[in-house]
């Protein structure tokens, strides 16, 4: 596959994640609302006897078919994203005691260089330019849109890395910042955060209702268990194991997202350099400093070059690397680069 | 007579939304244009001060340095001169020249311990690789923008609207930027 190929497939494979994971948490939640609350898609038609001695068809008043529980656990989710999103990006450097890159260092002044370099052949605005002080190898860029972006690297990377590979680092973080990477982390911690709501909610309502709801909840779903009682009874079952399994099911699927969009900004910083092999150098020299990056804080993890927890998992190419990691094994990473580099160097063996 | 009305709505749109992308993407190629005249410029500014502080100790290599500025001096005038094909064909030399002329500073380990000559050096491979960036930059946004307009059924219009394709960056055939850099390295 070549640089633009693997472009299409990442942005195709986040948009799939995504709508699972979308789907996963409409069934969470209008099934909560379904079980507990009082919404219910198909009313069932209520025959009342009315004043003229007549019985007369009613459907239940407009309250029941809004999904209180899916709407507030989505709203306070997002609020919750949002909030982190707007105070995120200085929280973050603060965190980690980032400095102003100054043009007076040489070297700095050098990153300064790369980065106004970067930001001509992305045609976006140059980011600010942060350096953390820890002799670990990592960098990452945060921010809520291009305009106001910030890219930061370690003091490490800064006096490990040549010309070459610091530029091929700092286009993969100006790849996260081009494909709105921070935008998309944000809606997905915030589904996460609706996702863990819902499955409080579910917890405690499960816990203390239960003995209370035998009388008047019971009663209300048993009208609604006429129908098709089994095919509700297999609902609830699968919509129960989902629920004790969200929190980590939502976490997996994130963390699916964000190795996609490693590749994606490996793919795209190829494109921005059109040279695979200065980040197949840079990758190849992080992968060496195993050592994790003490500094930066594990919330920023998916917008790092590597995940600065140190290589551990990443390292491993088995099933937990598969479902727990956000990066994608530096192996694989460095394939798909090499794959990248040959198809630009053979272009005519298509 | 209500379905006339939403198909020609709906084609209005369409015509609409259209036009002011491709309006939005001509305005971009020329910035993008513009970007690379900025880089140029620069590097023009860049090169005096650079000849200046290697002449000292590059002095047997009076004809690099000579070529330098008058690839310089030719490339300045070309740009003055606003021909197209005369621009390019100026920066390419001077392009080549330059090349030349860092590669040789290697030779010189007096040249890369000098610091304000460091710094230079670093200045004027920023410089290259922006003008190279830009380039870059400009022909993709060219290749949307050509893209754009040849794709059906908007190849029936854009002529219409006024839209040509624009021109790639390309390096004339027989540019000087195409053939190797010959660097002799023997010392």
């Amino acid at each position: 596959m070549d640089i633009f190929e693997q472009q299409a497939h990442n942005r195709r494979m986040t948009a799939g994640i995504l709508a699972l994971f979308v789907g996963l948490f409409l069934f969470l939640g209008l099934g909560f609302d379904f079980f507990y609350g009082s919404f219910n898609p198909v009313p069932a038609v209520n025959l009342e006897y009315n004043a003229d001695g007549y019985y007369e068809s009613r459907r239940p008043g407009a309250a029941a078919s809004i999904p209180f529980g899916t709407i507030i656990a989505l709203l306070v989710g997002m609020g919750m994203a949002a909030n982190s999103m707007v105070n995120g990006p200085s929280m973050v450097l603060r965190s980690c005691m980032a400095r102003r890159a100054v043009s007076a260092d040489g070297k700095e002044k050098q990153l300064l260089n790369i980065v106004a370099e970067m930001a001509t052949a992305s045609g976006l605005p140059a980011p600010a330019v942060y350096v953390v002080p820890d002799q670990d190898l990592n960098a990452f860029a945060t921010g809520i849109s291009p305009a106001n972006s910030v890219i930061a690297v370690t003091q490490g990377l800064l006096d490990t890395l040549n010309r070459e590979e610091l530029q091929a680092v700092v286009a993969h973080e100006m790849s996260h910042i081009r494909n709105y990477d921070m935008r998309l982390m944000t809606v997905l911690a915030g589904l996460i955060g609706a996702v863990a709501l819902l499955s409080d909610f579910a917890g405690r309502t499960f816990r203390y209702g239960g003995r209370s709801s035998s009388s008047g909840g019971s009663s209300s779903s048993g009208s609604r268990k006429g129908g098709g009682g089994a095919v509700v009874l297999i609902f609830f079952v699968v919509w129960i194991i989902l629920m004790i399994l969200a929190p980590l099911l939502s976490r997996m699927l994130a963390m699916a997202i964000s190795r996609q969009r490693e590749y994606l900004a490996d793919a795209s910083a190829s494109e921005l350099t059109r040279n695979p092999k200065g980040l197949i150098a840079a990758l190849e020299k992080i992968r060496a400093a195993v050592m994790p990056t003490s500094a930066i804080n594990n919330g920023v993890a998916h917008m790092c070059i590597t995940d600065p927890r140190g290589s551990l998992i990443e390292e491993k190419m088995g099933l937990t690397a598969d479902l727990l990691a956000t990066h994608p094994p530096m192996e694989k990473r460095i394939l798909a680069l090499k794959a990248m580099a040959y198809q630009a160097e053979h272009p005519q063996q298509l | 007579m209500t379905i006339l009305a939403i198909v020609l709505l709906v084609l209005g749109g369409w015509v609409v939304v259209t036009f002011n992308g491709l309006v939005k993407l001509r305005n971009q190629v020329q910035n993008a244009f513009r970007q690379i005249d900025v880089q140029l410029k620069r590097r023009h500014d860049l090169i005096p001060n650079l000849v200046e502080s290697v002449r000292g100790e590059m002095k047997f290599e009076k004809e690099t340095l000579e070529r330098v500025i008058q690839a310089r001096a030719a490339a300045v005038s070309a740009g003055q001169g606003g021909n197209m094909n005369d621009v390019l064909a100026k920066e390419g030399m001077l392009t080549q020249a330059l090349g030349r002329l860092i590669a040789l500073t290697e030779n010189y380990p007096n040249l890369k311990a000098n610091d304000s000559v460091h710094k230079l050096m670093e200045e004027l491979t920023h410089t290259e690789n922006q003008i190279g960036f830009s380039r870059q930059f400009y022909n993709d946004v060219v290749t949307r923008f050509n893209t754009d307009q040849q794709v059906f059924p908007t190849n029936m219009f854009s002529a219409m609207l006024g839209f040509s394709p624009a021109t790639l960056w390309e390096l004339p055939a027989d540019s000087p930027e195409r053939e190797n850099v010959k660097v002799n390295l023997a010392i």
